[in-house]
Order: C-alpha cells, then sequence, then structure tokens
C-alpha cells in the first residue's frame, strides 16, 4: 500500500478536475456528492496506508515517493516527491477524514446556492493543496501546498463575494499570509545555501549531526515561525483569521479551524531537529509568542457576540497553545492537541453553522438562547464540544490540553501560569456561549420582527446530512483522548507512533518536579476548568454578577484597528508619496530634460510632428534598404 | 548546407510586411490572410526549431554566417543557445496569436504591416551574434512600435509614442558608440577589425576601465529598455496608450530585449565591467522591485497597474542575470518568458475589459465575477500567475532567481522577496475593486469571455499551467548555456561562481534516501 501513496493527493485531485469539466452539468447534489467520495476515498487509502504501516517495524515507516524531477538546476535538485511516514500520514487521516464530514455537512448546508459546484470544485482543491502540504518531501512542495491552501482560502473566504466585507477579508487573509510567507522562503534560501538541499530529510539530517551552525539553525528555524505566524494565525499576523470568518461555516470548520491553520504547528514540528539545533532562546521566542497569542486571543473571545468570532478567536488561542508546546519541546503534545482541537473545534464551528442554518443566517448569540429543545441534537453535539474543550476530563481537549501544560510547567513556570490563566478564560467563554445559545431565553423571538416576512420565526434543526457530521466529531471529541493517555507509558499511543520523526527534537521531562508530580497537574487543570466554568455559569445563567465585556476586549485591544488604520492612512500616504514622487520628480526630470534640451516648452510637439517622424522614417527605410542590399548580395 | 532555418525566422515576417504593404487596400481579405500565413509560417518554424533543438548543448545552433560588409567586419551572423532558443519561440508563437486574436478596428493594413516588421525586427534582435546587425534590428524594432502606438493608440498616443521613441534612442546612441569603440578596441586582440559578437568576446582582452566604459555605454541602452529604475518613465506611457496587441508585445517580448542584451552583449562581452558593478545592478532591480510595486498599487488605470507591475518584475529578472549564479541566471532567463506569458495575458484581459466598457479606470468597473464568472476566472489564473503563486509559472522563475542570488547578493534578495508581499497586495486589491462587490447599473451587462477570446486565453493559462508545473524542458535547454556564461565570466573577471561546491552537501542528503 506504502507505494500507492500517490493516490492519496490524486484523488482528490481528481475531483477537482472532474468538477472543473463538468461542475455545472452536475449541479447540487451530485456535485457535491462527488466532491465527498473524491475526499472520503482518499481517507480510505490514507486509513489502509496507515494500517500498512502499522503491521510494519517503526523503522520501515516512512517511504518517499519521487514523481519526477520538478526543478533541476545546477545543485538544486528538487523532486516533486512525497513522504509518508507517521506524521505526515497522521495529518492526512484527520485531514481527509475530517474534511469528508465537512464535505457532507456541506452538501446540506449550502444548499441552494448559485454558486454550489464552485464551491466544491474549490473545496477538492483545497483538500489536495492541503494533502500536498503535510505529504512534500520537501520544503518546496511543502510550499506548493502551503500557498496552495492560502489561494483556496482566498478564494472561500471571498466565496459570497459580491459581500464588501467578504471580498475585504479574503484579500487580507492572502496579503497578510504573503508575509509569513517570505519568511518561509527565506528559510529555504538558508537551507539550501547550509546545506544544498531542500529535502526534509537532508535538512534534518544535517541538523542532528551538527551539519548546520546553531546560528543559521536559529534563523531558519525562526523564519519558518514566522511563516507558521502567518498561516496559523499568531501575533502579530493572526488579524487576518477573525475576518475569515465571512466565509462559508464549512469553511470555516475545515480551513481556518482543523486543517489550514495547523500547518504552521506541522511544519514546526516537520523541522524540530532545526529548531533543536538552535540557540535556546529561539524555543522561547516560539513558547512566548504562542502564550501570549493563547492569553490575548483568549481575553478577546470573552467579549464578542457573534457566535463564529467566539470561535475564530478561541482558534487563535488554541493554536497559540500548541506553538507553546513547540518552543517547549513538547512536539507530540502539539500534533495530539492539533488532532484532538480538529475534533471538537470543527464540531463547534460545524454546530454554529447548523445554528446559524437554524435561525436563518443569524450570527448574533445576543438573539439566540434556548435553542437546545428545538436543536436538540446541535445542542448535545455542541456541547459536548464545549466540555472537550474546556477541559473536562474525559473528554479529549482535557489530556492533550494538560499533556502540553505538563511540558511547559517542566520547562518555563511563568509561561505555566500564563497556559492556566489561558485554560480558565477558554472553559469562561465557552460556557458563555453555550448558555447565550442554548440556555436561557429565547431571544430571537424579539428579533423576528427584523427578520421581516415570516412573524411564526421559529429556529429548526438542521437536515440529517449536517447532523451525522456532528455525531461523528462528538464522538470523537469524546474518545480523542485515547490517543495518548497519560496515565502509563503504554498508553502513550501516538507518542510511540510519532516516536521515529520527533525522537530527536522531543523534549525529555523525565525526573523533572513536573513529571513526577504529574497527577498534580492534572488536578490543577481540572480545578481551572471547573472554576472558569462556575463563574460563567453564576455570570451568564444565574445572573449574580454583571458580564464584563468592555468595548476594548469587544474590540480585540485595538490592534486590528490600529493596523488598518496605519494601513488606510499613513501606509496610504507613503504609498501615494511614492507615486506622486514617480510621476513628478523621476518622470519631470526626463520631461524636464527633454524641454531644456529642445530650449522651449513646445519642443515635444515640434519633435513629434518633425524630427522623430522623420528620424522614424530613415530607420525603417536604411533598414530596409540594407536588407535589399543583404538579399541582392545573394549571400542567403 | 542546410535550410538557414534562422535567417527564415527573420526574412519570413519582413516578406509579409512587404508584401501587405504592396496590396491594395481594398482587398482587406487578402492583407489578413497574408499576414496570419505568414505569422503562422513563422511559427511553425519556431516549433519545428524548438523540436529540433539540441538540449544539453551550450553552444550556438543553427548558426548561419555570412560576409556581408566586408570592410568593416560586419557579417550576417545568426544562431541561437538556451538563452535566447525560448525568447525566439515565444516571439514565434505570440505574433499570430495577437494578429488573429486581437482587432484592429481601423487601417488594418499598415497595421498588420508595421505587426509584421516588428516580428521580424524582434526575431533578428534575439538572433544576431554581430553586434552591428545587433544593432540594425534592435533599432528597427522601434520603427513599428512607434507607428502602431501612434497609429492605433489611445487618446494621448502622440505623445507616449514620442517619449518612447526618443527615451529609447536616447539609451541606443550610447549603444551605437560603445559598438563602435568596442570594435575599434578589439581589434588588436582579435587579429583584424570585426563586429563580430564572438570572436570579440572570446579573444578581446580590454583593460579593466576601458571594459567599463563600453560596458555602461551598452549597459545604458539595455537599462533604458528593461527598463530599470529610474530610467522606466517612458513604459508606463507607452503601455497605456499603445494598443492592446502593442502592449502584448511590447511586454512580451520587447522588454526582454534589455535583459536579453545584457546576458548576450553585456555580461558576454565584458565580463569584468558586469562583475564589478553588479552591486548597482542589485540595487537598482531591488529599488525596481519594490517601488515598481508600490506605485503599482496606486495606479487607478489598470493599464498603468500592469505597467508598473512589469517595472517590479523585469527588477527580478535584472537581480537574477547579475547575481551569476546557474540557479538565478536560468531563473531569470524563465522568468523572461513567464512575464511575457503573464503580463502578455493580463494585457489581453484589461484589453478585453476596455472593449466591452471603454474605460480601464478602476473605479469605473465593479463586480465583474457575477456577470461573468468565466471571464474572471481567467483573470484570477493569470493574476496568481503573476503574483507567484507555485504550481504556476512565475513562481519557478522568480523562486529560481531569489534562491540563487541568496548565495551572491544575499541583502538585496532579502529585500526583493519582500516584492512578493506588494505583488498580492496590488493584484488583488485591484481584483476586488474590479471584479468583486455588486455590479452596479454600467457594468451589470458586462459580457461573458467569447469562444475566439477563450480559446487564446486558453493557450495562456496552458502555458502557465504547464510550466509551473514541469519546467524541466526549459530549464534542461536553458541551463547549459547559462552555466558556460558564467564559466565564461570565471575567466576573465575574479568573480568564482559558488555552484557545485554544495554538490558534495548534496551527496550526503541523497544517502538518506537510499
Amino acid at each position: 500500500m506504502l507505494d500507492h501513496i500517490w493516490l492519496i493527493p490524486a484523488l482528490p485531485l481528481a475531483g477537482f478536475l472532474l468538477i472543473l469539466l463538468f461542475g455545472r452539468r452536475l449541479g447540487e447534489p451530485k456535485a457535491g456528492y462527488l466532491a465527498a467520495a473524491a475526499c472520503g476515498s482518499a481517507f480510505v487509502v490514507t486509513a489502509l496506508v496507515w494500517l500498512d504501516m502499522l503491521s510494519k517495524d517503526a523503522e520501515e515507516r516512512t517511504k518517499y515517493l519521487v514523481m519526477f524531477k520538478w526543478i533541476p538546476v545546477g545543485s538544486l535538485h528538487i523532486d516533486a516527491a512525497l513522504l509518508a511516514d507517521p506524521l505526515s500520514i497522521t495529518m492526512a487521516l484527520f485531514i481527509t477524514g475530517i474534511g469528508t464530514l465537512i464535505h457532507l455537512y456541506a452538501i446540506g448546508y449550502m444548499h441552494g446556492d448559485p454558486k454550489f459546484s464552485k464551491f466544491f470544485l474549490y473545496l477538492n482543491l483545497f483538500a489536495f493543496s492541503m494533502l500536498m502540504l503535510v505529504m512534500g518531501e520537501n520544503l518546496l512542495v511543502t510550499f506548493l501546498g502551503w500557498e496552495g491552501v492560502g489561494a483556496c482560502s482566498y478564494f472561500l473566504i471571498s466565496f459570497w463575494h459580491t459581500r464588501e466585507s467578504a471580498a475585504t477579508a479574503g484579500k487580507k487573509a492572502f496579503v497578510t499570509n504573503r508575509v509569513g510567507d517570505w519568511g518561509v522562503m527565506m528559510a529555504m534560501f538558508l537551507a539550501f545555501s547550509a546545506v544544498g538541499t531542500l529535502s526534509y530529510s537532508g535538512i534534518n539530517h544535517a541538523a542532528e549531526n551538527g551539519g548546520i551552525s546553531t546560528v543559521t539553525a536559529t534563523a531558519i528555524a525562526l523564519m519558518l515561525f514566522i511563516g507558521a505566524c502567518g498561516k496559523s494565525a499568531q501575533l502579530p499576523l493572526y488579524i487576518w483569521l477573525p475576518d475569515a470568518m465571512e466565509g462559508p461555516t464549512p469553511v470555516s470548520a475545515l480551513i481556518h479551524a482543523a486543517t489550514m491553520v495547523t500547518s504552521g504547528v506541522f511544519l514546526m514540528t516537520r523541522m524540530g531537529p532545526v529548531l533543536h539545533a538552535s540557540y535556546e532562546w529561539a524555543p522561547t521566542i516560539i513558547a512566548t509568542i504562542g502564550a501570549a497569542t493563547a492569553l490575548f486571543a483568549a481575553t478577546i473571545a470573552v467579549a464578542q457576540t457573534d457566535i463564529k468570532k467566539v470561535l475564530a478567536y478561541s482558534t487563535v488561542s488554541q493554536l497559540g497553545f500548541m506553538f507553546l508546546a513547540i518552543g517547549s519541546g513538547a512536539y507530540v503534545a502539539a500534533i495530539f492537541h492539533m488532532v484532538t482541537h480538529a475534533f471538537f473545534k470543527a464540531l463547534l464551528f460545524l454546530g454554529s453553522g447548523s445554528v446559524i442554518h437554524g435561525m436563518h443566517h443569524e450570527q448574533d448569540m445576543r438573539r439566540m438562547g434556548a435553542l437546545r429543545k428545538l436543536m436538540p441534537i446541535t445542542a448535545g453535539t455542541f456541547i459536548i464540544g464545549w466540555l472537550a474543550i474546556a477541559g473536562v476530563p474525559p473528554f479529549a481537549g482535557f489530556f492533550s490540553k494538560d499533556e502540553i501544560l505538563l511540558y511547559v510547567f517542566a520547562n518555563n513556570r511563568a509561561l505555566y501560569v500564563v497556559g492556566m490563566v489561558t485554560a480558565l478564560l477558554t472553559a469562561y467563554y465557552m460556557t458563555r456561549q453555550v448558555i447565550m445559545v442554548f440556555f436561557g431565553e429565547a431571544k430571537w423571538k424579539d428579533a423576528h420582527e427584523e427578520h421581516g416576512a415570516h412573524g411564526d420565526f421559529v429556529p429548526h434543526e438542521s437536515p440529517k446530512i449536517m447532523l451525522f457530521p456532528l455525531v461523528v466529531l462528538a464522538f470523537l471529541s469524546i474518545t480523542g483522548g485515547l490517543l495518548q493517555l497519560p496515565f502509563s507509558k503504554d498508553l502513550h499511543f501516538l507518542e510511540h507512533w510519532l516516536e521515529p520523526v520527533v525522537h530527536h527534537s522531543e523534549a525529555d521531562i523525565k525526573g523533572t518536579w513536573a513529571y513526577d508530580n504529574k497527577y498534580l497537574l492534572l488536578l490543577a487543570a481540572i480545578v481551572v476548568a471547573a472554576i472558569g466554568i462556575a463563574i460563567s455559569v453564576a455570570v451568564y445563567a444565574k445572573g449574580k454578577a454583571k458580564p464584563i465585556e468592555p468595548k476594548v476586549l469587544a474590540d480585540g485591544w485595538y490592534y486590528d484597528r490600529a493596523i488598518s488604520g496605519f494601513m488606510g492612512g499613513p501606509g496610504r500616504k507613503a504609498f501615494e508619496g511614492v507615486a506622486m514622487f514617480d510621476a513628478t520628480v523621476v518622470d519631470g526630470a526626463v520631461i524636464g530634460t527633454a524641454k531644456g534640451v529642445g530650449g522651449i516648452s513646445s519642443v515635444l510637439r515640434k519633435v513629434q510632428s518633425g524630427f522623430v517622424r522623420t528620424y522614424a522614417a530613415v530607420i525603417g527605410i536604411g533598414a530596409i534598404v540594407l536588407l535589399a542590399w543583404f538579399i541582392l548580395r545573394g549571400v542567403i | 548546407m542546410s535550410f538557414p532555418i534562422l535567417t527564415a525566422l527573420i526574412l519570413v515576417p519582413a516578406f509579409g510586411a512587404l508584401v501587405v504593404a504592396c496590396l491594395k487596400k481594398s482587398r482587406p481579405e487578402l492583407v489578413k490572410l497574408t499576414a496570419v500565413l505568414t505569422s503562422a509560417v513563422t511559427a511553425g518554424m519556431s516549433i519545428w526549431l524548438l523540436a529540433s533543438f539540441k538540449t544539453g548543448e551550450a553552444g550556438y545552433q543553427f548558426t548561419s554566417q555570412h560576409e556581408w560588409v566586408e570592410a568593416w567586419g560586419i557579417s550576417w551572423h545568426l544562431g541561437i543557445d538556451g538563452i535566447s532558443l525560448f525568447l525566439v519561440v515565444l516571439t514565434g508563437l505570440l505574433f499570430p496569436i495577437v494578429i488573429i486574436g486581437i482587432d484592429p478596428h481601423h487601417d488594418e493594413k499598415p497595421y498588420l504591416a508595421w505587426m509584421l516588421l516588428l516580428q521580424a525586427g524582434v526575431m533578428g534582435s534575439f538572433l544576431s551574434l554581430d553586434l552591428f546587425l545587433f544593432f540594425v534590428f534592435f533599432e528597427i524594432v522601434l520603427v513599428p512600435m512607434y507607428f502602431l502606438i501612434g497609429g492605433w493608440g489611445y487618446d494621448n498616443r502622440i505623445f507616449a509614442a514620442t517619449k518612447f521613441f526618443i527615451y529609447t534612442m536616447f539609451g541606443s546612441a550610447f549603444m551605437l558608440v560603445g559598438i563602435i569603440a568596442t570594435a575599434l578596441l578589439a581589434k588588436n586582440d582579435v587579429g583584424h577589425f570585426t563586429f563580430d559578437l564572438v570572436q570579440i568576446a572570446e579573444h578581446a582582452d580590454f583593460a579593466a576601465s576601458t571594459g567599463r566604459w563600453l560596458f555602461f555605454a551598452f549597459a545604458i541602452a539595455f537599462a533604458v529598455k528593461v527598463p530599470l529604475f529610474p530610467l522606466h518613465t517612458w513604459l508606463p506611457d507607452a503601455h497605456t496608450q499603445a494598443p492592446t496587441a502593442g502592449s502584448v508585445v511590447l511586454a512580451g517580448v520587447m522588454l526582454k530585449l534589455g535583459t536579453y542584451g545584457f546576458l548576450r552583449f553585456g555580461l558576454y562581452l565584458f565580463p569584468e565591467a558586469a562583475n564589478w558593478s553588479k552591486p548597482l545592478f542589485f540595487t537598482l532591480a531591488t529599488i525596481g522591485i519594490i517601488y515598481g510595486a508600490i506605485a503599482a498599487t496606486m495606479q487607478r488605470d489598470l493599464k498603468r497597474l500592469v505597467a508598473y507591475s512589469s517595472v517590479a518584475h523585469l527588477g527580478f529578472i535584472v537581480l537574477g542575470t547579475f547575481a551569476l549564479t546557474s540557479q538565478a541566471m536560468t531563473g531569470s532567463v524563465l522568468q523572461m518568458i513567464n512575464h511575457g506569458v503573464s503580463t502578455g495575458a493580463l494585457f489581453l484581459l484589461v484589453g478585453m475589459i476596455y472593449e466591452r466598457r471603454h474605460t480601464r479606470l478602476i473605479s469605473e468597473l465593479k463586480g465583474l465575477q457575477k456577470v461573468a464568472p468565466i471571464f474572471a476566472a481567467a483573470f484570477t489564473i493569470v493574476m496568481l500567475s503573476s503574483i507567484g503563486v507555485p504550481g504556476l509559472n512565475g513562481f519557478v522563475g522568480e523562486f529560481l532567481i531569489l534562491i540563487g542570488s541568496f548565495e551572491t547578493a544575499r541583502w538585496w534578495t532579502v529585500v526583493a522577496a519582500t516584492g512578493v508581499i506588494l505583488a498580492a497586495l496590488y493584484l488583488l486589491w485591484a481584483y476586488q475593486r474590479v471584479f468583486h462587490g455588486e455590479p452596479d447599473e454600467v457594468n451589470s451587462d458586462f459580457a461573458e469571455l467569447k469562444p475566439r477570446e477563450g480559446g487564446i486565453l486558453l493557450i495562456f493559462i496552458a502555458a502557465i499551467v504547464f510550466t509551473g508545473l514541469y519546467p524541466k524542458p526549459m530549464i534542461d535547454r536553458i541551463e547549459p548555456s547559462i552555466k558556460s556564461l558564467i564559466t565564461h565570466v570565471e575567466e576573465r573577471s575574479d568573480y568564482k561562481a559558488p555552484a557545485d561546491d554544495s554538490a558534495n552537501k548534496h551527496h550526503m542528503s541523497e544517502g538518506e534516501h537510499e
């Protein structure tokens, strides 16, 4: 089966091409089923590859497949090649698995959209790009996927492009990501310059054996991290992700929560040995930025009123957790959290989509409430997602978050505190959301008049095709923790599985105080989650205290506003200045010289009517005479 | 003696121009037929040339050399190598496309005659291996372009045509002096008075200061043509005022006369001077990349925007040219073609917008994606190619240029690479304003792509995707000539390419895959 890994990206690509050619004819819902089938069959192949790998010894679980030579110039040899190993297959499993579920969901969600088949065209292209990203054998194939998912994200955020805000958000996502891409390009150039190759095995092998100097390794790692900050929405480049919620909700779930935004975490894990070979302060920077982002975004999430914006900031915050893990040397924990987060955050987003669908495109939580009876399955699954993200045992998020905090404690106690505060806030704002949407009073009754037409507006549960993915994801959000249970070494399945990839760079915390007292830390995490939930319940359900939702938090600490203010103000003025400079100074010098040479202001007019025409004619005739002479001399 | 294919590539369109000029105006269909046939024959020949070009050879192929003006050492010396091959093929293919695909609206006969003469001139410039011959063709090119802009352009065409002509003439004047001086000064080393490029380049040994003066005489002409900052201001005017076909040809192949000139004449004739002056060119190229992109962002006219984007793109090519590594220089040659294809296509698309709406002003356009989704899709693909998204052609060239320049022009490359951020900014912003949003009344009946238009764009898109995914056939043909040029520079200056010392490093990593 390992010889057929090319099928994994090829199947969504085939789906893309088929929809490109026949999408309009297929129409709704066939185009959707075709796309889902393409993604689903990729999942089946991935699962078979995975089973095949399991049957092999750990050392034999890596497979390279060179498809063709892509860019070979001089000493630069870049192959269009795939790499299947425990890391890439883990990624591919949840990308295709969750991807298929979201494809199915979207068939229901996008019902009636005039661009129905186009949506699935992009979705399959996205799946292909994402798979190339994780299965690339070298940085450039990954970069192909990296930019590919960026382009798809652009298409899908601005999918409803007649809406100005959607168009702007798409552009903003692409341009901001490009800032990060600059970093990835620099990392590639540095790696090629130092090692002479862009293949992961070559670079990591050199890093593990001292083939890359500490300075260079640090530079490569930090440049990659700049890229990761773009794609995975970390400070200071996170600003595009909240706006990306302009896209249809399945897109938010798939691209802007479960898969694409975790690319940065994946890349840092893939290149772990390089980070390991860096100066010690390099991982510290990453951990610090991760922790700062986690806390920063969590504080913003507590004051959001848009159901999707809460989840968007929550995603930024959770991604911060993953980078906190990376910076603490907890690669397995980072991937673990990435996977469980993909389960529960996709679930939450799809759940919110179901709510939005049932509420006829209402996204303001202040106009929701008491929906649990009208949308029982959505509510039930959403509550499971809430328990998972809030860190309530035994749901998936509890174990993965705790694993990260364990490593962070061993590594840097100040950051541990930040992590714990974030965990508390997470439990708090998610509880707030659940209460505002599903419990309390039904506020949509007052709002129905603004909805116009139908006075008998009643939110409704979503169709089965949308509920099925919710149920599956809810199940995974409950059981996801089984991947890596903290209780005994034998239960560290993910750690054993990823061992061949991360063994060199993974931090060893055995013997630290944290490791010896990990049950104490578990307990602390439970207490913190409980406090967060309790406060939220007291505030939002019982009304015992006034909600603290200051404008500064609702407005994201004014960070985004400051940046767009700068871009629209001084930034734009500076750009205009350059354009003016070009028109007046650079071009002015030319025109001025021309005028000066002629001595009179109307020289250009004279010149054009007289001299140039004559000269042009002379050249033209001269050329013809020369050619004629040449031909007459009979030298042909 | 085999068929003189290169001579034919020049003479067929030239002859076609002559025939078109002599035909009666009252027989427009005959005029058109002649032009189409001539350019089709030229296209066929260039494809045949591509097919029979020997891959992996560095030297000139299909050479043809005949004494011309013996007393002055001028000869009809033509040849093609990896550096010029794809430029010639692009010239061969681009002209029939624009001749068939774009309607000049009036005075078709002189228009077609000028187009064919232009093609002959461009072909000649890319094929000449004699300095004097090159100069003749380099100058011939100006004439039809001048008349095309002046005769079939837009409102301010006369001003733009004149500016274009005088500006480039100004550069050429330096080159003419340079050419004559080069031939005179090389006489002793070569053994006789000659304008032959290969003989001078292989035998002449200029004193450093002399070589530098001569190099700059050539460089000014090429820098204007590229155009390199700050000599670029003729380009936005010329592009904006030129008819669509003129813009396509201008961006597609004519600007490359400058970058090609740097490679073929600048570096080859004056390696020491080129190596010595490269910091200057790195700097100007990098400024051009950033400055052109910023200026493009603020343009109100779509054509001006694309013109400024050309300034930025050509900056990359110049950077790669002077970086003197096989990756960067191969990337530069590749990027000349890629820029020709994607910017050519952009000008076509903007031309189609103008045909429909009679405006190029961004503020006048809105919401076109809703009314013409296929048109928008075509624009998107071309735009992404221009932005440099991997998997499309623009990326391959840009990436090679940057990764190669990183070795020898590190800090310039670090700055230049930020140009890719700006490229996304100016194009996506323009796209948003033109295609996104709800179309207003005047834009709501914007016509969808017609089959003829779609067919033409499909050719460009096919080239964009193919080159992006599988550039190897092109690289294999370009690289040997580039390597031999680098060796030539190394032998004649104190430059040492970093090139293949990393081969052993790579070997180490290759072992991994076993």
